[in-house]
């Protein structure tokens, strides 16, 4: 079972309090991107076995979307942090660097 | 006016605790986030200070609760609601908010006893022993959502009236005598 904080209100919500939102960080090719950008961004999920970056919404709590960082094998979360930002806070890359020494952020 | 209807006329249950439905209750669901004179408009209508994160103020029959960062749930009397919203939309003018009268999209029910914990152990993903004497928490009862808070040796929960008869099921099943924990 996951146990994520939602990071606006605190609460240390249970996986069925939350809804998944996959893959977070996506780069958006919108408009004058060439079709296989357009695709990879459409389609292309990362499917990484240790770490990863989600995006959870705190379905039944305070509505509010957030980012998780956890590690798909062992189901350990290194974090979660507000959805405002366009990468992984490096107080979270530091706790994932500091579980995970092999890991390479991109 | 049309006389105001609960969404189960005050439907009770004596189990192991004992189940009411209450209200109707005048609730109004406030959206503002860092407004000025935000704390003023809740205090004209409910008496009581902003809640701080997860937490609702309880002043007699008025209430503010902290719903997420930017929502707060006001609760008061049914008839006062109209004139509560009059003083909200006076005391925010010109300030980005929104205020809506939803009471009768929501319906109230008390778990009351000893054991009152118990009943909803059963039914939400939510630790007991580390709910906090006015805390507000809003999670699920089994499949809907769901808003609870302790109040006089009980809680008071609040789900949508949609699924009000879901819900008095949930907890008259959970109550059942000799279903204790």
């Amino acid at each position: 079972m996951l146990i994520l904080e939602c990071p606006y209100c605190g609460v240390k919500a249970e996986e069925t309090e939350l809804s998944p939102g996959y893959e977070a960080h996506l780069k958006r090719f919108g408009p004058g991107s060439s079709p296989e950008e357009f695709e990879a961004y459409m389609f292309a999920r990362k499917n990484p076995k240790g770490v990863h970056f989600e995006r959870w919404r705190h379905t039944y709590g305070c509505g509010k979307w957030f980012l998780a960082a956890r590690c798909t094998a062992t189901l350990e979360v290194f974090g979660t942090y507000p959805a405002q930002v366009s990468e992984p806070p490096a107080d979270i890359i530091a706790k994932i660097l500091a579980r995970r020494p092999d890991w390479k952020p991109e | 006016m049309s006389e105001p209807v609960s969404a189960l006329n005050g439907a009770s249950f004596q189990g192991f605790a004992t189940i009411r439905e209450i209200g109707p209750l005048g609730m109004i669901t406030l959206r503002a986030k860092g407004l000025k004179s935000l704390d003023k408009a809740v205090k004209a209508v409910t008496g009581t200070k902003l809640p701080a994160q997860r937490r609702i103020e309880i002043k007699g029959d008025r209430a503010c609760g902290w719903m997420s960062p930017d929502e707060y749930l006001l609760i008061l009397p049914y008839a006062e609601v109209g004139a509560a919203l009059a003083k909200i939309a006076k005391a925010l003018a010109g300030e980005h908010h929104l205020a809506v009268d939803v009471s009768d999209a929501r319906a109230v029910f008390r778990i009351e006893g000893d054991r009152a914990d118990q009943v909803l152990r059963k039914l939400m993903p939510v630790d007991f022993d580390w709910l906090e004497p006015g805390e507000l928490r809003r999670s699920r009862a089994a499949q809907v959502a769901a808003a609870i808070w302790q109040q006089d040796q009980g809680f008071t929960l609040v789900c949508f009236r949609s699924v009000a008869s879901y819900v008095m099921g949930l907890l008259t099943h959970s109550a059942q005598p000799g279903s204790e924990l």
